[in-house]
């Protein structure tokens, strides 16, 4: 039976579109060069935060509303989503940064030290003062994307097949040559393994100039993210920017000091100048793209909207543009 | 309205062009604000095969004039190098010339800045320094060849406004012929306004516009106050008076 719809690119915006119409009975082919998910995917080296108060302090509102439904959605098809929402703590200097990102953010609340510590006791220790959001999560974004690959092959959806049927084009980045304003921002980002530090949940420290998140996977393994610079190199990670990360990690908590570097990845984020994800009707081919630094965030809102526009014609409520 | 080297600029308002929410949010500051000059850093950017090219394109989309620096610059050598590939990138002699002294604070150093404006103006550079309100660090700038000078208000990106009136408005007075931007440490308009009123001829930021909550608002903002401060400082302004010791007889009472 032919496909009635072929996806190009198989990272979280192509994977996730294609379980959202696979789930709505729709007869898919994804066609990734590249084969299963992996490190040429940009979403690869996400965070895997499924945080939209803390990104809503600089993402316009749209994000924050469409990021709402992300968790449940990735619990839907199959991901083990944590639901442990996020801490964000700033070193001494910077508090008047946490008083900020609290009037920005209004999700979020002051932990004393006794909550602080039951939370986090290792963050509790170094941190005079924290903010949480109780209802943010986060996935492990490798498996979540291999499970989610492998899923959808159960389910009928073909990986080899022809390009056939209307073409969803979710090649983030490499989509470049149809879409002109598209633009990479490049991420560095560590993995680490630090046998003496704990955390439950992802946590922000903010900082002027070297913000970082950490975000927990198994087995004490820790991703530090994540640099943003406006350039598009996908390949070249600088010493600055992990000596940064490394650097405001250590500061979080000394323990980072004997933490074992287990990786070192470098990506750039499709972006669009205004850095919101868009669904583009151009001549006979739809794109959905420009996730940007949200990918698990925003890939199942996109998704959605991109199913309801290809089954029943109705246009999204957001970030659609019809250039044809 | 200010001129750079022989260059006439419409507006006193002069902004950076990192750390805002998106591009697009950066493009309505400007188109808001009437910014007259966008100053973009170069030196992390640029990557290999300058890769920030998509970056710099929407900034040039600004049309207003731009200021490549030397921002993240530790050595003159560093700045130097930077400068030349910035002059490539934007086809530019203008440079705003950052040597980064102090890795925390981002406080200028004053000698390697001294040395890299000399080697930049040999090289045919119109150079803006980023320094110091100090007179003699001033004047040896003045001397290398430097026509205009951007003192510091305060550390980049603290917002602490001007932090000595009186080192500002001692340049001032020593430099009448040479323009004067308050560069780094603004916050609030009114600490532009400020810099306005002691005779100052334009102001850069950066953060307290892209970092505000709503950054074209704040630009908006800090243009009313710099044209507020540039007409106060037009027009003569009253000097203030210390009424709190009587010199003449209050109404009512007999003259003494």
């Amino acid at each position: 039976m032919t496909a009635q719809f072929t996806i190009l690119g198989g990272g979280v915006c192509g994977l996730a579109t294609a379980a959202e119409l696979s789930s709505r009975g729709a007869r898919i082919n994804v066609i990734d060069p590249k084969g299963a998910p992996g490190r040429h995917a940009c979403s690869w080296w996400a965070g895997g935060m499924l945080a939209p108060d803390c990104e809503g302090v600089s993402a316009e509102p749209a994000v924050v509303k469409q990021g709402r439904r992300a968790a449940r959605w990735w619990e839907k098809h199959g991901a083990n989503v944590t639901r442990k929402g996020t801490m964000i703590v700033a070193l001494g200097r910077d508090q008047a940064d946490l008083a900020t990102f609290a009037r920005r953010a209004p999700a979020a609340r002051k932990l004393d030290k006794d909550e602080a510590t039951s939370l986090e006791p290792r963050v509790a220790e170094k941190m005079s003062s924290a903010l949480f959001i109780e209802e943010e999560a986060h996935l492990d974004p490798r498996t979540a994307l291999l499970e989610l690959h492998t899923k959808l092959a159960r389910d009928g959806v073909n990986f080899d097949g022809p390009l056939e049927g209307q073409i969803v084009d979710c090649r983030g980045l490499s989509a470049r040559d149809a879409l002109p304003d598209l633009r990479g921002v490049k991420g560095e980002m560590l993995v680490v393994r630090c046998p003496d530090f704990s955390l439950s949940r992802p946590l922000r420290l903010l900082h002027p100039r070297f913000p970082l998140y950490i975000v927990p996977r198994a087995d004490n393994v820790f991703m530090l993210g994540a640099t943003q610079i406006e350039n598009g190199e996908r390949d070249r990670a600088t010493l600055r920017s992990v000596m940064e990360l490394m650097n405001a990690a250590y500061a979080l908590h000394p323990a980072f000091g004997e933490a074992e570097l287990l990786e070192v990845g470098v990506d750039a984020r499709p972006a669009f100048p205004d850095n919101q994800p868009r669904i583009r009707h151009m001549d006979d081919r739809i794109f959905a793209n420009g996730l940007f630094r949200h990918g698990f965030l925003l890939a199942p809102a996109l998704a959605r909207m991109t199913a309801d526009l290809l089954l029943d014609g109705k246009e999204p409520e957001v970030w659609y543009e019809d250039h044809r | 309205m200010p001129v750079f080297y022989g260059e006439h600029i419409e507006s006193r308002l002069m902004l950076g062009t990192a750390q805002y929410p998106s591009p697009a949010i950066l493009a309505e500051a400007f188109r808001q604000s009437g910014a007259g000059i966008a100053t973009v850093s170069v030196r992390r950017e640029a990557g290999q095969d300058t890769a920030g090219q998509d970056f710099w394109a929407l900034v040039r989309e600004l049309d207003v004039v731009l200021l490549p620096n030397t921002a993240h610059c530790h050595s003159v050598r560093e700045a130097v190098t930077t400068a030349q590939m910035a002059r490539e990138l934007f086809d530019t002699n203008w440079i705003k010339l950052e040597v980064i002294g102090h890795a925390d604070t981002l406080q200028p150093d004053p000698f390697g800045l001294v040395e890299a404006a000399a080697q930049l103006v040999e090289d045919g550079f119109d150079v803006f320094p980023y320094c110091t309100e100090d007179l003699v660090l001033c004047e040896r700038l003045v001397e290398v060849g430097c026509r205009v000078l951007m003192p510091w208000g305060a550390p980049i990106g603290t917002g602490l406004g001007l932090n000595n009136p009186y080192g500002l408005r001692s340049l001032r007075a020593h430099f009448p012929e040479i323009p004067l931007v308050v560069d780094a440490g603004l916050g609030l308009p009114s600490q532009a306004a400020h810099a306005m009123e002691l005779g100052y001829d334009a102001v850069l930021l950066n953060t307290a516009v892209a970092k505000a909550g709503d950054p074209v608002a704040m630009a908006k903002g800090f243009a009313r106050a710099v044209e507020a401060g540039a007409l106060a400082a037009e027009a003569d302004p009253m000097d203030p008076r210390d009424m709190a010791a009587p010199s003449t007889p209050v109404f009512g009472k007999a003259f003494l």
